[in-house]
């Protein structure tokens, strides 16, 4: 079982930067007014923020990055990690964290890399990120998560189009010996990596003319091999099967309770799936924070974000338990239980 | 458990469903608005009050109320 503990690194601060551009599920002409209702209702989404064209995930990132570093008042030059989760970078070849790096006005002693992974990003990123600096070698260390879903999903196509927002946030993390440590329970089943996939572009299929054909999957549900394809009731069902027995492993291990925890932090994946989530946890509301009804679902960067937009002063004032769970793209999924301790928090960055 | 607490429960999700149309016999895709989101809901509240997965390939193959009893009553674990 993939659970750990990695000692030694703490959070400083988290900021994130969503387009200005917003989209409201009310206004989405492609259904009927009947489906926009139940989408806000049931799925938890009213509105999402949608980016330009020609604006990318790392350009939101490096915005959001660039305001933490400043608040942090952080010397450059220490930053010696930086690590990239996106399922949306900038060109096939080369990766994305390289051309951060620069941006940023990062040393050359700075490693640099991507994480390939969307739902999920959150808890891995930060679980590499803390390993690469746990030696104490590495003092400061960037994680940047973030997503354009909206690029790929079709107009079109009444599973994909509405549920997901556009967003690039930004995680410091400084070595720090006196730091509690994190801990996590990491999984990965492949056998479901067909539940939400883009089927061309890749090497498995490469891009041909074909790619671009819209055809009609079923009523309401029209895509190309191009956009993404989500089957909605399988990531459902994996979710109700995998998620409470990850985070209650966890917690077995770590010998921690839920009522130790003051905030439990989900993936915003939608809002029915979350609810029946936390009712199987008995978790109260009030420990459960969305961001999901103005921004979303937006992919790895949902926990960050939901942190931002929702938990922004707690977390700057005192010490606070968090539980982080996200799921779903992979199939990959994992927990993380770490303490914070008054953390910069920039007010959410509107592009 | 009994059919009659299982349609209450169908009722209690889905608020476009009077009381007391829903029977036993009656066919979901005729009953009500047959969508994936209300899919998801039936998904939830069995997962929820019965502990057991409905799969997609599940629902294709129940056509009424009683079939999708009879599944949940097969797997339930008592």
């Amino acid at each position: 079982m993939a659970t750990f503990f990695l000692g030694g690194i703490k959070i400083t601060g988290i900021s994130a930067a969503v387009p200005e551009k917003k989209e409201f599920t009310s206004d989405y002409q492609w259904i009927s007014v009947k489906e926009r209702e139940s989408i806000i209702k049931n799925i938890g989404v009213e509105s999402r923020r949608v980016a330009e064209k020609g604006v990318t995930t790392s350009d939101l990132c490096v915005i959001a990055a660039e305001k933490l570093l400043n608040d942090l008042n952080w010397n450059r030059n220490e930053v010696e990690v930086l690590i990239f989760v996106s399922q949306s970078r900038d060109y096939l070849v080369p990766t994305t964290a390289c051309i951060v790096q620069d941006r940023l006005g990062l040393p050359h002693s700075c490693m640099a890399l991507d994480i390939a992974l969307g739902c999920s990003g959150y808890v891995y990123g930060l679980s590499v990120i803390a390993s690469l600096m746990q030696s104490g070698a590495i003092k400061k260390g960037l994680l940047l998560v973030g997503d354009i879903s909206t690029l790929t999903t079709n107009y079109r196509d009444k599973s994909t189009y509405p549920l997901f927002g556009d967003v690039g946030t930004a995680t410091a993390l400084e070595y720090n010996r006196e730091a509690t440590a994190m801990r996590f329970n990491l999984q990965t089943d492949g056998s479901g990596y067909k539940s939400l996939i883009i089927q061309d572009g890749g090497a498995r299929n490469v891009m041909s003319r074909k790619s671009f054909n819209v055809k009609k999957i079923s009523p309401g549900i029209y895509r190309s091999r191009l956009h993404l394809e989500l089957d909605g009731i399988e990531v459902f069902n994996f979710t109700l099967r995998e998620v409470a027995p990850n985070i209650k492993a966890l917690l077995k291990e770590t010998g921690k309770s839920l009522g130790e925890i003051d905030y439990v932090v989900f993936h915003q994946a939608n809002r029915l799936i979350n609810e029946t989530l936390r009712k199987m946890l008995r978790l109260d509301p009030a420990k459960v924070p969305y961001s999901i009804k103005e921004f979303g679902n937006t992919s790895g960067a949902s926990v960050p974000l939901t942190m931002v937009v929702s938990l922004n002063e707690t977390l700057q004032n005192g010490n606070t338990r968090l539980l982080l769970s996200a799921f779903g793209v992979g199939l990959s999924w994992g927990s993380a239980i770490l303490e914070t301790n008054n953390l910069c928090m920039p007010a959410l960055i509107e592009v | 458990m009994n059919i009659e607490e299982f349609i209450k429960n169908i009722e209690a999700e889905f608020d476009d469903l009077k009381p007391g149309i829903l029977k036993p016999e009656s066919v979901f895709r005729e009953s009500f608005e047959w969508n994936s989101i209300n899919a998801l809901i039936l998904i939830a509240m069995v997962k929820t009050e019965y502990d057991v997965t409905l799969s997609a390939d599940d629902l294709i193959k129940s056509k009424s109320v009683k079939d999708i009893y009879s599944l949940i009553e097969n797997r339930v674990s008592i």
